[in-house]
């Protein structure tokens, strides 16, 4: 009697005609990837589900705590196995049952019965677990109907497989089933959010961060590590590019006046990410900017910053409140990392008085006294490049 | 020298020196600058952290000067903490000074302080323990094996009686820790770990909690989550987490405890003062009309290290008040002595222990 295998079930994919087979191999790519370092663990996927199986009870363990995080996966269930005879399925019907939240609740048991040899009949199957199961939990009633507790048994030829629990999945597609898209990853509360959001929708992410060193430092460098770490939890890897930022920051600060800095800083990352966009052959540039929230964060001010582009700019949070931000990047496991205090590119330099909206053709006139575009392509080429997540490093290993 | 003091104090082992040493060279900044080795030191601090977290299956962990302040950290930064809730607090009365001190003082400050009696193995009984529980009670602490003669404290079944009360349970295992197996899946709200009790470090220490509230002891720069202010010793941090890594219970602990009962079963002056049931590494015992700290010295012109019931009561002319609490017979009490084993003990130091004996016993008797 153990568990072995996980069977899930697919979310929104299934609706999804003539694409499915391939969000399902999608998924399952995705789902191989996640447990890479498990070595018993195999994954079957089949037209309406999928099983996750692991000979390893450790393994186990970590598939059923990992998988609540993988997109495109609707629910599981983890399936107990049994040898074919009542005692040991009885055995094990209690053990699958006796986990769930029985106050209360209504129940019932299925049976299929591919395994025909079998010596008793569904009948006979159905009424000697139920029974069992009914006089072991006499708080359970009986109801045929959209019961709360479905005790599935199935018979094969090698064994029973019972399950009950339905765990909530992740919901959403497959990472990847929606191409590929830049993240602007400041360190903030709001652009892991951003990200996480287009992961849902299945998007694959390429990150780009901007580092501008002596005024940032390596604490802030691992700030967002940690970030990237935390988003290459959802089903697919991301590859993170960190730009030095420094000297085009002050020669933006050198050239246009204190007040339009910001807009025109941002523009020139806009550039920056148009670039790493082209290589890694990314679709979109993603922020996580939100409306109202900061001087920067206008409508004018976004139209300013997005005129040096015509790549679609997707801002998932642009209508979302600061607080359900806050609530989502909680959930997700990014709060605690965003909320460290270190600065990052956005927050040295911050004029006094920013403007709010600031006029296109004003930015445009004050840059144009230098040309941007060499500065622009040294900051992209000389970016460094980090996949994760990252195989742990045993560090210290010695003194501790 | 044949040491076998090892509750007192133990031996750093090398590696853990090494440790200590090379993080002192290396790795001198201060965790809390944010320079780059500053940040080498932050990163070597909270490996150490988490590795003791890991071992003890613990949520938490503040590094500390040694058991004594964790101890005082536990009692007093709960009952700040905690205060709202009630001022009732439980203990035995056999605890080792650095609970039942601050628990005074505690009481000095309108706590009520609860002191289970023991009997004559010194065990508590859980039914007085149940009894004494209120609603207002929002702290049971005991120790998991007693300094002075061993005994253990039943700690899972203590934290099964309290699952589903709102009471704390603070377990000084100063002298279990790498000596016998904690309950780790019924570890207590509040732990308290000595390191050169553990072969590591003097002025080195932790106490590590679950989702307990706490107020500071020490105020100052907030370090250690505002729990422990002052700098922290980087290095005797690692150093802890090294030993505690390399601590680990030994076999033969049961089959010396054996041989030696059987030896000074035979003295008809002598009585074995630790309970049958007593952790292994420990045995009291007694030798009838003699004076402890004569027959310490006597072993030591032997080359054989023991102390007289316990390191710190030994300099002070009143009996301990665990042999007190146990019943020890008048004539008995006084010549108490304690035998502990640790990581470095030999066979050949339980014999030489016996040699040693036989012969200041008859010396003096």
């Amino acid at each position: 009697m153990k568990t072995k295998q996980v069977l899930v079930r697919y979310g929104e994919l299934s609706t999804k005609g003539k694409n499915r087979s391939s969000f399902i191999g999608r998924l399952r790519d995705n789902v191989r990837q996640m447990f890479a370092d498990l070595k018993t663990v195999r994954v079957k996927a089949e037209r309406d589900r999928m099983f996750i199986l692991a000979d390893d009870e450790r393994e186990m363990e970590q598939v059923l705590e990992r998988l609540p995080n993988v997109f495109g996966i609707q629910s599981f269930s983890p399936v107990t196995e049994a040898e074919l005879n009542f005692e040991a399925m009885k055995r094990a019907a209690i053990a699958v049952v006796s986990k769930l939240d029985r106050d209360n609740k209504s129940f019932k048991v299925s049976v299929k019965r591919p395994f025909k040899e079998f010596s008793h009949e569904k009948p006979e199957i159905t009424q000697e677990i139920g029974s069992h199961v009914l006089r072991s939990f006499p708080e359970l009633s009986v109801q045929m109907k959209h019961p709360d507790i479905e005790l599935k048994v199935e018979i094969r030829e090698e064994a029973a497989y019972m399950m009950a629990e339905v765990i909530e999945g992740a919901g959403g597609l497959p990472v990847g089933a929606g191409g590929k898209a830049l993240l602007m990853l400041s360190g903030g509360i709001d652009s892991p959010v951003a990200g996480y959001h287009m992961l849902k929708r299945g998007v694959r992410l390429e990150l780009i961060h901007f580092f501008s060193p002596p005024y940032t430092n390596d604490r802030a460098k691992e700030k967002v590590y940690d970030l990237a770490e935390k988003l290459s939890q959802f089903g697919s890897s991301v590859t993170l590019h960190i730009i030095p930022f420094t000297k085009l920051q002050q020669e933006v600060h050198k050239q246009v006046p204190d007040n339009i800095t910001m807009t025109s800083t941002r523009r020139m990352m806009m550039r920056v990410a148009d670039l790493v966009l082209a290589e890694t052959k990314s679709q979109a540039i993603i922020t996580g900017e939100s409306l109202g929230q900061v001087a920067s964060q206008t409508l004018e001010s976004l139209h300013a910053i997005n005129a040096v582009t015509n790549t679609p700019v997707l801002r998932p949070l642009i209508a979302i409140d600061k607080l359900d931000i806050i609530e989502t990047a909680q959930r997700i496991g990014t709060y605690d990392i965003s909320i460290r205090p270190y600065e990052d590119c956005c927050t040295i330099f911050t004029p006094a008085n920013p403007k709010t909206k600031p006029k296109l053709e004003k930015v445009e006139f004050y840059e144009n006294f230098v040309s941007f575009d060499e500065l622009i392509q040294e900051a992209a080429d000389q970016r460094e490049t980090i996949k994760f997540p990252r195989v742990k490093e045993a560090k210290f290993e010695n003194l501790l | 020298m044949i040491y076998l003091d090892n509750s007192a104090t133990t031996q750093p082992r090398k590696e853990v020196l090494e440790t200590f040493v090379k993080v002192n060279e290396q790795f001198y900044a201060n965790p809390a600058s944010i320079h780059r080795m500053g940040n080498q030191a932050e990163d070597l601090l909270e490996g150490a952290r988490t590795q003791i977290r890991q071992i003890l299956n613990m949520d938490q962990v503040v590094f500390t000067s040694g058991g004594t302040e964790s101890n005082n950290l536990a009692l007093i930064g709960a009952a700040k903490a905690y205060r709202h809730r009630g001022k009732h607090i439980i203990t035995a009365v056999t605890e080792h000074p650095a609970v039942l001190n601050p628990l005074a003082v505690l009481e000095e400050q309108g706590f009520e302080i609860t002191r289970l009696p023991v009997d004559e193995t010194g065990a508590i009984s859980l039914n007085e323990l149940n009894n004494a529980l209120r609603s207002d009670t929002i702290l049971v602490s005991l120790m998991h094996v007693n300094n002075e003669i061993g005994t253990v404290h039943p700690i899972a079944d203590v934290k099964k009686l309290l699952a589903g009360t709102r009471t704390l349970l603070h377990v000084d295992a100063v002298q279990s820790v790498g000596k016998l197996e904690l309950p780790l899946g019924a570890m207590p709200d509040l732990l308290t770990v000595s390191g050169h009790k553990i072969h590591g470090l003097k002025g080195s220490g932790i106490l590590a909690f679950n989702q307990v509230e706490l107020q500071p002891v020490l105020y100052g720069g907030g370090q250690e989550f505002g729990l422990r202010s002052g700098t922290v010793a980087v290095p005797q941090a690692v150093a802890f987490a090294k030993a505690l890594r390399l601590a680990e219970p030994r076999m033969e602990f049961a089959d010396w405890n054996r041989e030696l009962r059987a030896f000074f079963a035979g003295f008809t002056g002598v009585k074995i003062i630790s309970p049958e049931t007593a952790a292994s590494h420990i045995l009291a015992v007694a030798v009838k009309g003699m004076k402890g700290e004569v027959l310490v010295s006597g072993l030591q012109q032997e080359s054989v290290i023991v102390s007289t019931s316990s390191a710190c009561s030994s300099k002070s002319k009143e009996t301990s008040h665990v042999i007190e609490a146990v019943g020890v017979p008048r004539g008995y009490k006084e010549g108490v002595i304690r035998i502990s084993f640790g990581a470095f003990t030999q066979a050949g130091d339980i014999a030489a222990l016996k040699t040693a004996f036989e012969r200041v016993y008859r010396l003096i008797k």
